[in-house]
């Protein structure tokens, strides 16, 4: 099997102070693979999620490094050419239900609207596909949700039209950024169950970012740990709940609760170890600035 | 049901509005120094004359009995003799009231098109030059009362580069087979392309002198209100889809960034219509406020009263159809 996304040594700085908010950062992912994107908040996983899919901030920029999907490196495309080939073979499924749909807009064209405007499908073709989407995802009466407004659907239903929506065009890439940490818990694991399901069902390779490493051993066959936009462990799954082999990572596993028992309480990661990866990253920092 | 009940607490709110505006014109204009009588009668007029003309136009009742008199007419829909006029009020109002409605519903079509093209613009092209340009031209256009760019235009385009008219509604020349006081309708609608392009070439430079503060309020609301709107996640989730900025601009920020805007142009819109009191008088534009200056300086109780409550009537109408609007553009409350 091929990566269907090869990501190299990519490195992105904030406009303003030309502080690296991702270090030189590189993995790739098969088809079918998921790649768990975890480290605390701010460690840039969701930033390696926008810089696939096109959408950074503004007021960040890439200086280095490349992003191949599908044999493509998107650094060197044309704008329009780049956003197409991203809305044709990759879909994000956002962290928030409640702000990712539109207020305004019914939920049908919502799900429909990439397959008839960017990818030339006709309307009944996509209203078919997105039927059979919401019974995949287990919606009981698609005809009415699709039909409604966001308003007048709860969280989880919002969220399984959003995953619908982001399976709808057949994508091979699917970056999905702590889809259920905005639900309720007893919501939390059957969306869990359901993107699983159906990134399986589909073989779409992901990006699956979450704070939590009980999702990531259910969900995923890799883990890259992300500290200050740098990753500092790679590891397959069985591998990194065996026994982490950077002191870091081995102090987030440490300070993660049991997926099972939400009760336990939260071990805070030992200053030292923080103080020694923050080190580690103004090391690599120098170095690069030096091989620049 | 609920929308009858909706509809009915509407009208109850409109009349009383209504009634609270005549009541308030009526006895405020009588507190007002002046004697319309005397600005009618020629100097040395005896004293004779002027009582007889006072009995006539009931001014020598109460004010609390001329008040219900008035009233008790009103609601019979005869709203007096006009005194510098000496005619019917209602038909004279009525006939002044499409002039200044066209006029001002060209402006405002006018401003939205400029402010909306402003904002978008800017929005497109946020944080660059251009967007730089935009904040110092709405600034401007905003900081500028409406009767000064009646009197910049009129020196640009009246007297330096003379392409349109400074004074009166239509060419004094033109024979005119109107049978409705609403000319640029009615010539549209007829086919007299001569008339109307005569009737906007008069029309236009006192509708861009009141259409320029609101276009930059318009253009300033409106760019906001998109930016904000950009950066949340639906529209977002469609740049990943693989839209355009564009797109994503018009058909996922647009619609939900213009319904605030809508609200402030509902209510800047009525002082708009305030505004034409100035400009008609400016480019002697035969509308309702230029009438509305006549009245008050010949002190013409009567009319002053018919223009106002046309006036009230017409801001309560504008509070209603933007209110429906917005709840139509809002599927929240389109179902609630
Ligand atoms: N719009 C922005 N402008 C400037 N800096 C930003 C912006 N968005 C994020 N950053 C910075 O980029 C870094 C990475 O942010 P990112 O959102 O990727 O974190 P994260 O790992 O996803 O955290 P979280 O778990 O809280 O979502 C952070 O240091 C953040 O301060
Ligand atoms: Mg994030």
């Amino acid at each position: 099997m091929s990566a269907f996304l090869t990501v190299g040594n990519l490195s992105a700085v904030l406009r303003g102070n030309r502080q690296r908010v991702l270090r030189s950062v590189s993995f790739s992912i098969d088809t079918g693979e998921v790649l768990g994107l975890v480290g605390e908040s701010g460690a840039g996983k969701s930033m390696i999620g926008k810089a696939i899919l096109g959408i950074l901030p503004s007021a960040i920029e890439i200086i280095e490094g490349e992003i191949v999907l599908d044999g493509q490196d998107l650094q060197t495309m044309l704008p329009a050419d780049r956003r197409r080939l991203i809305g044709a073979t990759a879909a994000l499924i956002p962290q928030d239900p409640l702000t990712a749909l539109n207020p305004s807009r019914r939920i049908e064209p919502q799900i429909t609207n990439r397959l008839v405007d960017i990818l030339g499908w006709s309307k009944a073709d996509a209203r078919v596909r997105a039927l059979e989407l919401l019974n995949e995802v287990h919606i009981d009466n698609p005809e009415r949700v699709m039909a409604s407004y966001p308003h007048e659907l709860s969280g989880g239903m919002r969220q399984r039209v959003l995953i619908a929506s982001a399976f709808a065009a057949n994508p091979k890439l699917v970056v999905a950024d702590e889809p259920t940490t905005a639900l309720d818990v007893t919501v939390q694991k059957q969306i869990l169950r359901l993107i699983r399901d159906l990134q399986q069902r589909h073989a779409t390779a992901m990006v699956f970012v979450t704070h939590d490493l009980g999702v990531v051993s259910k969900v995923c066959q890799r883990l890259s740990v992300l500290y200050g936009g740098k990753f500092v462990e790679n590891a397959s799954v069985p591998d990194f709940f065996a026994g982490p082999t950077h002191a870091y990572s081995r102090a987030l596993l440490a300070a993660t609760p049991k997926y099972t028992d939400p009760d336990a309480s939260l071990v805070p990661v030992d200053e030292a170890v923080i103080e020694a990866v923050a080190a580690e990253v103004a090391a690599a920092d120098e170095e690069w600035r030096h091989a620049r | 049901m609920k929308l009858l009940r909706a509809i009915l607490v509407r009208l109850a709110t409109m009349s009383v509005t209504l009634i609270g505006a005549a009541v308030v014109v009526f006895f405020v204009i009588r507190v007002v120094p002046g004697n319309p009588i005397a600005m009618m009668l020629p100097p040395g007029a005896s004293e004779d004359d002027i009582a007889r003309l006072t009995a006539h136009y009931g001014l020598d009742k109460t004010l609390f009995e001329q008040f219900g008199i008035w009233l008790s007419g009103v609601f019979r829909g005869d709203f007096g003799t006009s005194i510098s006029l000496r005619q019917p009020v209602m038909p004279l109002v009525l006939g002044r009231l499409p002039a200044t409605l066209e006029l001002a519903i060209f402006a405002l079509v006018i401003a939205v098109v400029i402010g909306g093209v402003l904002a978008l613009t800017g929005v497109r092209h946020r944080e660059t030059r251009t967007e730089t340009a935009i904040d110092v031209a709405n600034g401007i256009g905003l900081s500028i009362p409406d009767f000064l760019w009646a009197l910049i235009l009129i020196v640009l385009f009246g007297v330096l580069m003379p392409v349109f008219h400074i004074s009166g509604r239509i060419s004094p020349s033109l024979d005119l087979p109107f049978v409705t006081q609403f000319y640029v309708f009615e010539s549209f609608a007829r086919l007299r392309f001569d008339l109307w392009w005569d009737l906007l070439k008069h029309m236009f430079m006192p509708a861009l002198a009141l259409a320029i503060p609101l276009a930059a309020i318009i253009s300033q609301l409106l760019k906001q209100s998109l930016k904000e709107t950009m950066h949340l996640d639906y529209v977002t989730l469609s740049r990943t889809k693989g839209y355009s900025e564009n797109h994503v601009i018009l058909s996922e920020a647009l619609p939900n960034a213009m319904l605030p805007t809508l609200t402030l142009i509902g209510v800047q819109f009525t002082f708009l219509i305030g505004g034409t009191v100035i400009i008609e008088r400016l480019f002697s534009y035969e509308g309702l406020g230029n009438m509305a200056i006549d009245a008050v300086i010949n002190r013409d109780l009567p009319l002053i009263q018919g223009i106002v409550i046309v006036f009230a009537l017409l801001f309560t109408i504008i509070n209603l159809v933007v209110d429906m609007t917005y709840a139509l553009l809002n599927p929240r409350l389109r179902h609630a």
